[in-house]
C-alpha cells in the first residue's frame, strides 16, 4: 500500500511507532486489517456467548438437578424432572392456555393485518398519518396495556360488560372462565400488534411491481380477483416472517397474562390457573416457589416446543401457499 | 428500499382509488388504537367511584394532577424514571455502536468465516435466549449484581437483530470506493469506521436506537426476576402500583398515563420514522 503523506496519520498509533519507519507502519497496517474485523464482531458473540447461549444449555444441566434457590449441592436427579413435568396436570393446563392464546391472538391478527393493509394501500389522503394512527398501540409498553385492559375487562365495574348490558346482554366474568379470559388477553395482544404487523404486510405489498397489477387488470381481473391471485400470493415470505415472529413471542407470552390476574400481583394466572401460560408456569416455579431445577425442565421443554413449531410453521406455510399456486 | 420511498410517494397502491368506506373504517381502527389510551387518562383524571357508575362520563374530570401526585407518594416513581433512563440510555447507545461496528465487519470487510458467524447470528435471532433466565439470575447473584442496574444493562449491551439490521444498511450505504480511497491515505480501520461508515449509516442508526430504546423501556419479566422493589424500573413501578389487595383504578392508570405519555409524544414528533423503520425492515428482513 502507498503512503500518501499529506494525510495526517492518526494520533493512536502515532505513539505505537516512535520512528516512522514505513516497514513497521506497513506491519501494524496489516495487522489492523487482519485483527479488526474480529475485534468489530466480538462484543456481539462475547455478550450472547454469556447472556445467552451459556445460560440456555446451563439451563438444561440444571434441569438434572433437584435444585432449590439457594442450595449449596444440589443432588443429581436424571431425568425426574421431565418423568415429573410430563405428569404434571398444571403443566399440561399452562400449555393448551398458551396455545389457545396464541391461535386466539395471532389467526385473528394476521387475517386483520393484511386487510387493513390493502386498505392503507390505497390512495389514501394524509398515509403517513394513518400509518402511525394504526401504529399507536405499539406505544403503550406491555404492562400499562396489561393494566388497562385489565381495568376495561373487570368482572363488576368493567366498561365491557357496561356496554354488554346496555344492549342487552349477560355481564360475562372474563377473568374466571377459561375462554373468556383466553379471549380476552388474545384482544389485548391483538390491539397492541395488528396495526405493528400491517405495516409490514403493507411494505410487502408496496414492493409488489406494479406492472403485475396492471397486467392483471388488463386481464380484466377486479379488484378482490387481484387482492387473491396477484397480491396474496405474493405475500407469502412476508406472512411467513410474520407468523414466525409471532409464533416465538406469542408461545412465550407472560407479561399480559400476569398483570390479568384479578388476584394483583398473582402468579397463578387466576383461581384455578385458567390462563396461567408457559412462561407464567415457569416463574412462578422458579421465583416464587425456588424450584430452580423443575423451572428448568419447562423452560427446556419450552425452548424445544418453539423451535419444532417454528419449523412446522415454516414448512406448514410454505406448502399451503404451494398447493394455493396450482 | 427506493422502490418502496418511491412507492411511498407516489402513493402506489395495489387497489386502486380509495372509497369513502376506506376512509370509514381506517377511522374506526384509529379511534380503537386510541380508545385505552385515552380510558386511561380518563379515569385518571377523576376517581375510581366513576367506575362504578353504569354510563361512565367521556369527558376527562380535573383530578388528574391530585392522582399523579399520589403515583409519586405511593411507588419511587422519579427512582424508577431514572433508572429506566438510565439503563435504556445506555443499552441504546451500546447497542448502535456495536451494531454499526459489527455490521460494517459484516458488509464491509473481508475476514475468514465471515459468511459462516453472520448466518450464525440470522439463526440467533429465533432463539428464545429469554428462557435461559435462571442460569443466568444464578450467575447475576453469584456476581452480586441482583437488584442492581448493571444486571438489566449487561444482557443487552448488544442484540442479533441489531448486528443484522446495520450489516443490511450499511452493504448499499456505503461504497467500497470511499473505503479504499481512506484506506490509500492511511486510515486505520477504526478511523474508516467512524469517519467514512458511521455518517453514511447514521439513517439506519437512528431507527436502531428509536426500537432499542423502545423495547428496553418496556422490558418486564428479566428485570421483574432481578430487581427488587426498591430500586425499580418504570414497568415494575407500575406493576407494584397495581399488586395491592384493593387497585385504586385511578392511582394505578394515573401510572401508566404518566409512563405511557413520553413515549407518545415520541411516537407523535418521530411517527414517520417509526413507520418508515418497521417498513424498511419488514423489505430487508
Amino acid at each position: 500500500m502507498t503512503v500518501v503523506d499529506k494525510i495526517v496519520p492518526d494520533e493512536e498509533k502515532a505513539g505505537a511507532r516512535t520512528p516512522p519507519r514505513p516497514t513497521l507502519r506497513h506491519r501494524l497496517s496489516r495487522w489492523d486489517v487482519k485483527v479488526s474485523p474480529y475485534l468489530y464482531i466480538a462484543p456481539f458473540f462475547v455478550v450472547f456467548g454469556i447472556v445467552g447461549l451459556f445460560p440456555l444449555l446451563y439451563t438444561a444441566y440444571v434441569s438434572l438437578f433437584s435444585w432449590e434457590a439457594g442450595d449449596d449441592d444440589p443432588s443429581f436427579i436424571g431425568l425426574d424432572n421431565f418423568k415429573e413435568l410430563f405428569a404434571d396436570t398444571q403443566f399440561w393446563n399452562a400449555l393448551e392456555n398458551t396455545v389457545s392464546i396464541f391461535l386466539l391472538s395471532s389467526v385473528p391478527q394476521l387475517i386483520i393485518a393484511v386487510l387493513l393493509a390493502a386498505l392503507l394501500s390505497a390512495r389514501i389522503r394524509g398515509a403517513t398519518g394513518w400509518r402511525v394512527g394504526v401504529l399507536l398501540p405499539y406505544a403503550a409498553s406491555l404492562v400499562a396495556l396489561g393494566i388497562i385492559f385489565a381495568n376495561l375487562f373487570g368482572p363488576k365495574y368493567g366498561l365491557v360488560n357496561g356496554l354488554l348490558q346496555t344492549i342487552g346482554l349477560d355481564p360475562v366474568d372474563w377473568q374466571a372462565g377459561r375462554f373468556s379470559s383466553h379471549v380476552a388477553i388474545a384482544i389485548m395482544v391483538n390491539w397492541r400488534w395488528t396495526g405493528y404487523n400491517a405495516l409490514i404486510v403493507l411494505a410487502a405489498m408496496q414492493a409488489i411491481p406494479k406492472e403485475l397489477h396492471e397486467a392483471a387488470l388488463i386481464d380484466g381481473a377486479g379488484t378482490a380477483r387481484r387482492f387473491f391471485s396477484v397480491t396474496l400470493p405474493l405475500l407469502k415470505p412476508t406472512l411467513i416472517f410474520v407468523t414466525i415472529t409471532s409464533t416465538i413471542g406469542g408461545l412465550q407470552i407472560f407479561t399480559e397474562p400476569k398483570l390479568f390476574d384479578a388476584m394483583p400481583g398473582s402468579n397463578n394466572g387466576g383461581s384455578s390457573n385458567q390462563f396461567q401460560t408457559v412462561t407464567l408456569y415457569l416463574y412462578q416455579t422458579a421465583f416464587e416457589n425456588y424450584e430452580l431445577g423443575y423451572a428448568s425442565a419447562i423452560a427446556w421443554v419450552l425452548f424445544v416446543i418453539i423451535v419444532l413449531i417454528a419449523l412446522v410453521n415454516f414448512f406448514l406455510t410454505g406448502r399451503l401457499t404451494a398447493v394455493k399456486k396450482k | 428500499m427506493t422502490t418502496i420511498h418511491s412507492g411511498l410517494k407516489r402513493g402506489v397502491s395495489a387497489l386502486g382509488k380509495p372509497r369513502r368506506v376506506t376512509y370509514v373504517v381506517l377511522t374506526i381502527f384509529v379511534l380503537g388504537s386510541l380508545f385505552p389510551f385515552y380510558w386511561s387518562f380518563l379515569v385518571a383524571s377523576r376517581d375510581s367511584g366513576m367506575l362504578t357508575e353504569r354510563v361512565p362520563p367521556f369527558l376527562p374530570g380535573g383530578n388528574f394532577f391530585a392522582n399523579a401526585a399520589r403515583v409519586f407518594d405511593t411507588v419511587p416513581f422519579w427512582k424508577a424514571l431514572a433508572n429506566s433512563l438510565i439503563v435504556s440510555g445506555t443499552v441504546t447507545l451500546t447497542t448502535v455502536l456495536f451494531s454499526a461496528l459489527a455490521g460494517f465487519a459484516f458488509a464491509k470487510l473481508r475476514f475468514r468465516g465471515r459468511n459462516g458467524l453472520f448466518v450464525f447470528i440470522v439463526i440467533t435471532l429465533a432463539v428464545p435466549t429469554q428462557l435461559g433466565i435462571i442460569p443466568l439470575f444464578m450467575a447475576m447473584s453469584e456476581f452480586g449484581w441482583a437488584g442492581g442496574l448493571q444486571s438489566v444493562i449487561v444482557p443487552n449491551l448488544v442484540t442479533a437483530f441489531g448486528v443484522f439490521w446495520m450489516r443490511q444498511y450499511t452493504l448499499d450505504a456505503v461504497p467500497y470506493e470511499l473505503i479504499e480511497a481512506a484506506r490509500v491515505d492511511g486510515c486505520s480501520m477504526i478511523r474508516i469506521f467512524w469517519n467514512v461508515c458511521l455518517p453514511a449509516v447514521r439513517p439506519a442508526a437512528a431507527i436502531l436506537a428509536m426500537f432499542t430504546f423502545m423495547t428496553s423501556w418496556n422490558d418486564f419479566l428479566w428485570p421483574l426476576v432481578v430487581l427488587d422493589a426498591g430500586n425499580p424500573t418504570v414497568q415494575l413501578a407500575l406493576e407494584k402500583l397495581q399488586s395491592g389487595y384493593y387497585v385504586d383504578y385511578s392511582l394505578v392508570l394515573a401510572g401508566t398515563t404518566l409512563a405511557t405519555i413520553p413515549i407518545l409524544i415520541v411516537f407523535l414528533l418521530l411517527g414517520r420514522q417509526i413507520v418508515a423503520g418497521i417498513m424498511q425492515g419488514a423489505v430487508k428482513g
